[in-house]
């Protein structure tokens, strides 16, 4: 088997809290291939943005990354010092943020950032620098790239600054790209051109995409897997049809069942009773068990995360549908 | 259903002259010559809401959504046309029939946070409008608010809790069950559940299917997320920079869009059961309200686009029975 652009085995990352410990990501682990899109997808607090974080060593106490390994075409990327960790960052895998001004810098100029980012990790010249992030906005569907690269990002619409985000996070040719929320903030037609260039850049470059979002329609038009989050840890992952069509987790179905749906119009939606649970003094055992159908005592203990159908895993004692669909 | 109207707006106007940013302050400090602005948020807007229906309002950012459902719910008066509430002019009515408007239209809005008052309690929040209102005697206000928090699925043990002690979904409930307390007929709910976790706003839309039938409510379901107004709403409104460019029935709108427009938003829009689709977006940026282009203001990207498109302002013509659509291409 070939290696994985992005290998991460077992992530944890603790926020130290008045109330006590947040376990934000518990034990999460996942791989991207060259090429792949991999929806990461969860309600809000799941650890989404804290996994992405931590995956670049972006994590500020009070939160710590306490466990793990990062691996990057193989090299492991966890563990480094702040100079080797900016080395990685940028280079080899980038993040894109869902507001892209963390990205940009409101006083300078798109060339001259574009342009150091480039030189922070090449010997290049300005010249050739300059060209090189002219071509990325391009690339990004920028019309007019030459005048945009003169502009100040106050000067750009939210979707232009967040595709100069992106051409941002282009421009050394990462192998892996982190991308947290990116279009939640912005319109379905900008939304639709930006998941489409993205889609052709990870097609033509075989960047491997982290791609988080909180919306399940995005994921499954984009990405090639899904993992789902909840309470810090992955529950379910596999295929996007398999995971959407024959999901086996119960929060799985039940963020589907939550999603209004063209068949079902004027109908009754099945939402997930209660709310997520916090994250201090959670006990052990399944999570979800406080607003799980189907939980039992044997739910008290913390099921792992287990290939249930090929490719696809979840971590649950009661999945769902499986009987049917076994060999 | 009844087909009397509830609300009427005729040829609605609301603009808002801007201020320069600190941005632009700046900026013209060195010259830049940026100059205060006049956006026509709101620029011509005809539409009639029946009594009992539920109608969803759908368009990108800025297309002045929020300011016509503001309109509407008389919180801003229109720059120009006119607002009927149930046949009488908004802006005639005083004393006794303005306050009765202004009771019966309620809106609810999309961060609960920020329209709840931080330092009161529930009680206060919900019992103290329908007390002066005179609709319930002081003595039974607690009873009252009880049981309005039983309608939207609250303990009433919430009675005496602050804003800030309660999640985002409770809190819209709180807000629901606020502006049910003085007895509205119409509700219009700007983005109420965009800020709600997809398991916790499948919760609130059941929430508004149940009390539209309990109390013959009216909605207008303001949002920008196509799925939510599909399975809510059984009208469709869309606007594009600040005008309506098409008015149809829900399950019409969706096999059969009639405006380029709408049919880019459709076709556009993330679904759970379109897999690793390749989008085919429409081109160009969403043109600033403060200048928006001459004609059609699609123009700049649509597909279609003529001559005339590119001066003439197509009007909101019917189509078809309950169908209205303002794109030249349907004169033939
Ligand atoms: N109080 C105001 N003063 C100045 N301009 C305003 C004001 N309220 C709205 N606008 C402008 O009017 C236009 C329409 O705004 P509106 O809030 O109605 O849009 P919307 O469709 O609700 O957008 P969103 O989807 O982002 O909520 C925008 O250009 C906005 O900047
Ligand atoms: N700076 C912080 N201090 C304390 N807790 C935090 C901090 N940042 C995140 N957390 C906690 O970590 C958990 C996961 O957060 P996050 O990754 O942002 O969720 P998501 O991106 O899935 O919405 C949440 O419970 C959140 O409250
Ligand atoms: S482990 Fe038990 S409680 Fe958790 S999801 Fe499965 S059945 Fe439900
Ligand atoms: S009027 Fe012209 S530009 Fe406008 S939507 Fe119709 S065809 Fe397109
Ligand atoms: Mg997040
Ligand atoms: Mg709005």
């Amino acid at each position: 088997m070939s290696i994985p652009a992005l290998e991460v085995d077992d992530l944890q990352t603790h926020f130290l809290t008045r109330a006590g410990v947040a376990k934000a990501v518990n034990g999460v682990s996942f791989r991207v291939e060259r090429g792949e899109i991999l929806g990461l997808v969860g309600e809000s607090g799941s650890g989404k943005t804290v996994t992405g974080f931590s995956i670049l060593g972006l994590v500020d106490p009070p939160g710590q990354v306490v466990g793990g390994t990062v691996r990057v075409g193989g090299d492991v990327v966890s563990g480094l010092d702040d100079r080797a960790m900016a080395r990685i960052r940028g280079k080899r895998v980038s993040m894109i943020f869902q507001d892209p001004m963390m990205t940009l810098n409101p006083v300078l100029r798109i060339d001259t950032q574009m342009i150091e980012t480039i030189r922070a990790h090449e010997t290049i010249s300005v010249t050739a620098a300059r060209a090189r992030a002219r071509e990325a906005l391009a690339l990004v569907g920028i019309a007019a790239p030459d005048e945009r690269l003169l502009a100040y990002p106050h000067q750009l619409s939210g979707g232009m600054r967040q595709r100069v985000a992106i051409a941002t996070a282009m421009l050394n040719r990462p192998e892996v790209i982190i991308a947290d929320e990116p279009t939640t903030a912005l319109d379905v037609t900008i939304q639709a051109q930006i998941l489409y260039e993205v889609q052709e850049l990870c097609r033509r470059f075989g960047t491997a995409l982290v791609w988080i979002t909180h919306d399940l329609s995005v994921v499954a038009s984009l990405a090639d897997r899904i993992a789902v989050m909840y309470a810090g840890r992955i529950v379910e992952e596999g295929p996007v049809d398999d995971v959407l069509d024959r999901p086996l987790h119960p929060y799985t179905r039940g963020l589907i069942d939550s999603v209004p749906q063209p068949g079902l119009r004027g109908g009754r939606l099945v939402p997930i009773p209660g709310m997520a649970p916090a994250l201090v003094g959670l006990g052990e055992g399944c999570a979800f068990r406080a607003r799980c159908a189907r939980a039992s005592m044997a739910c008290a203990s913390q099921p792992a995360l287990r290939e249930l159908r090929p490719g696809q895993r979840a971590r649950c004692v009661h999945p769902l549908t499986v009987g049917s669909h076994a060999a | 259903m009844s087909t009397a109207p509830i609300l009427e707006l005729r040829g609605i106007v609301k603009r808002f002259s801007t201020e320069l940013d600190l941005a632009a302050r700046l900026l013209n400090l060195l010259g830049a010559g940026y100059r205060a602005e006049t956006v026509h948020a709101v620029d011509g807007v005809d539409l009639t809401i029946r009594r009992g229906e539920v109608v969803g309002l759908v368009g990108e950012s800025g297309c002045g959504k929020s300011t016509l459902a503001r309109v509407i719910a008389g919180i801003h008066a229109p720059t120009d046309g006119r607002l009927f509430f149930e046949g009488s002019d908004v802006a005639a009515m005083e004393g006794r029939e303005r306050a009765r408007f202004v009771r019966k239209v309620q809106m609810i809005f999309q961060d609960p946070m920020s329209s709840l008052n931080p330092r009161k309690r529930v009680q206060d929040i919900i019992g103290e409008a329908p007390v002066v209102h005179g609709l319930v005697p002081a003595s039974e206000a607690a009873a009252y608010v009880d049981d309005l928090l039983a309608q939207v699925g609250l303990d009433s043990s919430y009675r005496r809790r602050l804003p800030h002690q309660f999640s985002g979904g409770q809190r819209q409930r709180i807000g629901i069950a606020r502006a049910l307390a003085v007895r509205p007929d119409v509700l219009v709910c700007d983005e109420a559940v965009a800020a709600l976790d997809v398991s916790i706003q499948a919760q609130i839309l059941n929430l508004f299917a149940d009390l539209k039938s309990r109390f013959d409510l009216t909605y207008l379901f303001v949002s920008h997320d196509l799925g939510v107004v599909h399975h809510l709403a059984e009208r469709v409104v869309i606007m594009y920079l600040g005008r309506i460019v098409e008015v149809a029935p829900t399950a019409e709108l969706f096999r059969e869009p009639n405006h380029p427009y709408a049919a880019a938003l459709l076709q556009e829009v993330p679904r759970l059961d379109r897999r690793r689709r390749r989008f085919q977006p429409i081109k160009g940026e969403l043109p600033s309200p403060l200048d928006p282009p001459k004609g059609c203001h699609f123009h700049p990207r649509c597909p279609h686009a003529m001559n005339r498109c590119r001066s003439e302002v197509p009007p909101l013509r019917r189509i078809a029975p309950d169908r209205w659509s303002a794109c030249h291409l349907n004169d033939g």
